[in-house]
């Protein structure tokens, strides 16, 4: 048993501890990243701009030293070794040749500097050991077939800046290959390509991998890349790790909301479960197969693809189109299911202004748990510059809406530059911290406004319980967190400090 | 075509204006009467001077000598110096660019007064040491200036890929860095070469009593023509010009269309 | 026998572990010998500048070299020549170049080049040299030693021009052609894209030569001895003859630093007019 996990242990080429990359400015672009990558393993890091995916990359690479945290090639911390001394090679984004050299030798270059020590036997069988160079002929024999590998035989003697995008990329990965590193990595080498090209270089990247057998670590922002090409996805955002597994998985079983949006187009719906493997949403119950606890707040992902478009009443819920696209395989169709828009994939086409039912299949509904920080609505300003939502009236602060602004005696807001702006009705984004709501029984509800509800569940959360309270009219919830002690079912009103209301305009006010 | 005909008439104008003083001391280089205007016959007689009266051919070598050592000084401390600066944290890059930049800033007296003070508190002041000094103080921002924007517009990854593939930061440093600015340390050799040739009062406070460059022979010659060789000068003029001619022709047929603006514009940013 | 040893193994080879000089070495470190050169000729000169303007021939600090420059006509007379020099030759220079320079600008590239190098080879030829065959030209004429105010601006605008014209073709080429056409595209005419466009857009360029001429020809000495018979009195002169024949160093220094301030003066003028970020060649790197 204890063998066998050494053995295991030795299969990962690459393994980041803890690794953390805070930036001079403060900014912590890694975070604590922990990952495994075995061997011979085709790695992809997804992730939109910004997600320190090329940051790890350049940590691995020796260009950025971690703040924190260990970088173990096959079991040895090098994170403290300078990039020339390590086994591995860089594909860059724009390539970065060296515009002096030509193709042969910008390829040579890693050779030219490689030392070799060469062990000689003398007739007598004494043994002498020496430091030489690479011979002209080695070097020479050595980039003609890295130049092979990636269909530039022939250019040799061209001019780098006379090479078209994709043969300046062959270039760049010969010149990387041809050092035969351990471990390749790619920092979004196929971002500069047009779309055909960047196709064919996917797949010849592919055979590359599977020719080579080293360990390719790949970035991109293109999750469609990553899935073609990978045999493992890691999927970053704001320096952590999202999710890691095999494009099926991460396709088919996104961990978060943000996986799911980012891999794929997806519908993402906020949910609440009702019972036993069922979820409400689109103000409807439907069977799924994920377990939640009753009363949970969850995110449900579905794929349009998976979305089934019916004859009015005959599936779950009714709505309209309002809009149809032709995608070439399929149309692309908005299903509006009261306020809700359901973005649906099909072969066969709805006319705008149909109406339709949707069905969608229990074990296509993803049911992942929701991270809940606040409370989020949307509302709109009355004229007393009070704010409604949530089947409720409270007051605020209006004048966050617009930074240094003031109210005016008549209630109309001055900005900052002097503007006189009436808020009546304003649509506003509304967000209100868990913390933040007070509750109080119903009869001692004062006049100046508020939301009244029953209380439909409470989970105790280790020092204070979190308590959902459910209006009656349009069933929104408020999530809080209190420290006192209520019975499910008690009817009770919400009550919110002005200053806890923070509030967003939805757009741009006309002036 | 009545607008065109207007434009080039005034750029016609405007060149004739540049080149005439020039070319009457080319034509005047080849009489030897002492004041331009008077013609007594063709002779070759001034450029003969030129070359052997050994007064003008030290001048002349001391001026190129004294050119090419400063700009050599000065490009090499310039290159180094914009590496550095480019590589370094931010406050000292602004330390150090805003130092070096004093001096392009700076009127050339106060620079020549300022390094005269310095100068006078050491034992080489006044000699051929305080002069290449000052040339080079002079000229070294220039190179700075000229190399700089080339690091900035070098793919950072350049030097990465270096690194990746083996090199040492050194290695890099030469291999890849170097040969991508050299347009950039060209130019500024070139710039800091006619910077020093041209210089006037930065020499005239920091050079040795018996040492004089074409400016400050001609300026003094200028001021007290009465026994000086200032006719040869008018064949120095023609020689200069004609070198000119040769190295811009040379330069055109050489450099690809594109490329020219780079090297010519090189006397932009004084 | 060379024959009989024979390679048997070959494995790579990282290089040795030194912890040498050369692992300390950092890139930034390169700048070392141009900063103490900085701090040796350029920096510690400027302070030397400040003390000999603030003390008095014996060492003891005072303000009498400045009290001295404003409470005298004649210096404060020189300043405001040299100024007005500045000014003259800086407005000549602008109206010559930018016609020659949104000329040359229209060219179609190749041919542009040519006539643009035309103008600005004669700054390859020694500039004493150049004010010398003016010099002669003017003396042809008969002007030598009769106007000397305007030999002195013709000289410096001689001098000066290329300066000038450069920035501003830079400015013009750079500028994207396509506002022109939109200005033409949305009704403006000729003159209308010119002085609303076009004008406003090369204004960076129009400022950046502006600065190469007005701060030089302040105190160019050259030109007014060669040209004005010395009759020109440029406050650059005034600063050399206090280190040359003058021999009063304090006075001198205290004169340098009234032209430092000017020249802060006009940096900081003209650095509001384009903001910050291309206050000409100051803020280059």
């Amino acid at each position: 048993m204890e063998e066998q996990l050494t053995c295991k242990e030795s299969e990962n080429i690459i393994e980041l501890v803890d690794l953390t990359r805070v930036f001079e400015d403060g900014m912590v672009a890694v975070d604590k990243v922990n990952l495994k990558v075995k061997k011979g393993e085709f790695v992809t890091f997804l992730g939109p701009s910004g997600c320190g995916k090329t940051t790890t990359l350049r940590m691995i690479a020796g260009f950025d030293k971690p703040t924190s945290g260990k970088i173990l090639l096959n079991g040895q911390d090098i994170s403290g070794l300078p990039p020339h001394k390590r086994p591995v090679n860089t594909v860059f984004q724009r390539y970065a040749l060296f515009p002096h050299l030509n193709v042969a030798d910008n390829v040579a270059f890693g050779l030219k500097l490689k030392k070799i020590k060469v062990t000689y036997e003398r007739s007598d069988g004494s043994r002498f050991t020496k430091v030489e160079k690479l011979s002209k002929a080695e070097i020479a024999e050595k980039v003609n077939k890295a130049l092979k590998i990636v269909d530039l035989e022939g250019f040799e003697k061209r001019s780098v800046s006379t090479l078209s995008g994709g043969q300046q990329q062959r270039v760049a990965i010969a010149r990387a290959i041809v050092n035969e590193p351990q471990i390749l990595l790619l920092d979004e080498p196929l971002g500069a390509l047009d779309l055909k090209m960047r196709k064919d270089m996917q797949l010849e990247l592919k055979e590359m991998h599977k020719k080579l057998g080293i360990t390719f670590i790949y970035v991109t922002h293109d999750q469609e890349e990553a899935l073609t090409m990978s045999d493992t996805i890691v999927v970053m955002k704001d320096g952590e790790i999202q999710q890691e597994g095999t494009p099926l998985d991460i396709y088919n079983e996104p961990a978060n909301s943000f996986v799911a949006d980012f891999i794929g187009d997806s519908n993402i719906f906020s949910g609440t479960m009702t019972g036993k493997l069922k979820v409400r949403f689109l103000n409807k119950t439907f069977e799924c197969v994920d377990d939640f606890a009753k009363n949970e707040k969850v995110d449900v992902v579905v794929r349009p693809e998976d979305v089934f478009l019916m004859d009015e009443g005959k599936g779950q819920v009714d709505g309209k189109i309002v809009s149809s696209i032709f995608k070439g395989v399929h149309y692309e169709m908005v299903c509006k299911i009261g306020k809700t828009e359901v973005v649906v994939q099909d072969t066969k086409e709805r006319k705008v202004g149909d109406k339709v039912s949707i069905y969608i299949r229990p074990e296509d509904i993803h049911i992942m748990a929701k991270e809940f920080t606040a409370n989020k609505y949307e509302g709109y300003i009355t004229k007393k510059n009070t704010v409604v939502f949530g089947d409720g009236e409270f007051a605020c602060d209006v004048t966050q809406l617009y930074p240094g602004s003031f109210l005016d005696e008549e209630g109309y807001l001055i900005t900052a530059e002097g503007e006189k702006i009436d808020l009546t009705d304003v649509d506003v984004e509304v967000e209100v911290g868990l913390k933040d709501i007070d509750l109080n029984d119903v009869d001692t509800l004062e006049e100046e406004g508020g939301a009244v509800g029953n209380i439909v569940s409470i989970i105790y959360k280790g020092d204070h319980y979190q308590v959902i309270v459910r209006t009656d009219e349009n069933e929104e919830d408020y999530v809080c967190d209190t420290e006192y002690t209520w019975n499910e079912n008690d009817r009770v009103s919400v009550s919110i400090k002005p200053e806890a209301i923070r509030l967003k305009l939805k757009e741009e006010v006309k002036r | 075509m009545m607008k065109k005909v207007l434009a080039y008439g005034f750029l016609t104008l405007v060149l004739l204006c540049v080149y005439a003083p020039i070319f009457i001391l080319i034509i005047f280089s080849f009489t030897d009467a002492n004041i331009v205007g008077q013609w007594h016959g063709f002779s070759l007689e001034l450029y003969k001077r030129l070359f052997t009266v050994e007064r003008l051919r030290n001048m002349i070598v001391n001026t190129v000598v004294l050119a090419l050592l400063a700009a050599a000084v000065s490009t090499v401390l310039g290159t180094l110096g914009a590496l550095g600066m480019f590589y370094s944290k931010k406050i000292w890059k602004k330390v150090l660019g805003g130092a070096s930049n004093i001096n392009v800033i700076n009127a050339e007296i106060v620079i020549a007064v300022s390094l005269a003070l310095v100068f006078s508190m050491f034992a080489f002041n006044k000699t051929y040491y305080s002069l290449l000094i000052g040339h080079v103080a002079f000229c070294t921002p220039f190179v700075v200036l000229s190399v700089i924007p080339k690091l900035k517009q070098m793919d950072p990854s350049l030097y990465e890929a270096a690194l990746d593939l083996g090199a040492t930061p050194r290695k890099a440093l030469f291999r890849v860095v170097l040969p991508e600015i050299l347009p950039g340390i060209v130019a500024g050799f070139m710039l800091a070469l006619t910077l020093s040739l041209d210089d006037y009062i930065i020499t005239s406070f920091t050079k040795p009593a018996e040492f004089d460059t074409i400016s400050t022979y001609v300026y003094n010659a200028v001021k007290n023509t009465a026994k000086s060789e200032l006719p040869a000068f008018r064949a120095l003029a023609a020689v200069i010009f004609l070198i000119i001619v040769i190295v811009v022709v040379i330069l055109n047929v050489r450099a690809g269309k594109k490329n020219k603006n780079e090297t010519f514009m090189k006397k932009e940013i004084k | 026998m060379a024959s009989s040893v024979k390679a048997v193994a070959r494995e790579n080879y990282a290089g040795n572990e030194k912890k040498t000089f050369r692992a300390l070495f950092k890139r930034s470190y390169l700048a070392i010998p141009y900063g103490l050169f900085l701090a040796l000729f350029v920096v510690f000169p400027l302070f030397l500048i400040v003390y000999y303007a603030f003390t008095d021939k014996s060492g003891g600090f005072t303000f009498n070299n400045f009290v001295a420059f404003f409470s005298s006509s004649t210096y404060v007379s020189n300043l405001l020549i040299s100024i007005g020099i500045a000014c003259v030759t800086t407005a000549v220079c602008l109206l010559i170049a930018y016609p020659v320079a949104y000329i040359l600008s229209r060219f179609k590239s190749a041919r542009s080049y040519i006539f643009v190098l035309l103008f600005i080879a004669p700054m390859w030829i020694n500039f004493v040299l150049r004010a010398y065959a003016l010099r002669e030209i003017l003396n042809l004429f008969g002007l030598l030693g009769k106007t000397n105010f305007l030999n002195t601006v013709i000289g410096m605008v001689y001098d000066f021009l290329p300066f000038m014209i450069l920035p501003i073709y830079t400015t013009l080429i750079k500028m994207d052609k396509s506002l022109e056409e939109a200005s033409a595209d949305l009704g403006g005419n000729g003159a209308v894209t010119f002085f609303k466009v076009t004008l406003p857009l090369s204004v960076p360029g129009i400022v950046s030569g502006a600065m190469m001429v007005f701060l030089p020809s302040m105190s160019c000495y050259v030109i007014t001895d060669t040209f004005g018979n010395s009759k020109v009195p440029l406050i650059g002169k005034l600063i050399e003859s206090m280190f040359g024949t003058n021999a009063n160093w304090n006075m001198g220094s205290a004169l340098a630093i009234v032209m430092l301030i000017i020249m802060f003066i006009t940096m900081l003028l003209t650095g509001g007019f384009k903001g910050e970020k291309e206050t000409t060649r100051g803020n280059a790197l």
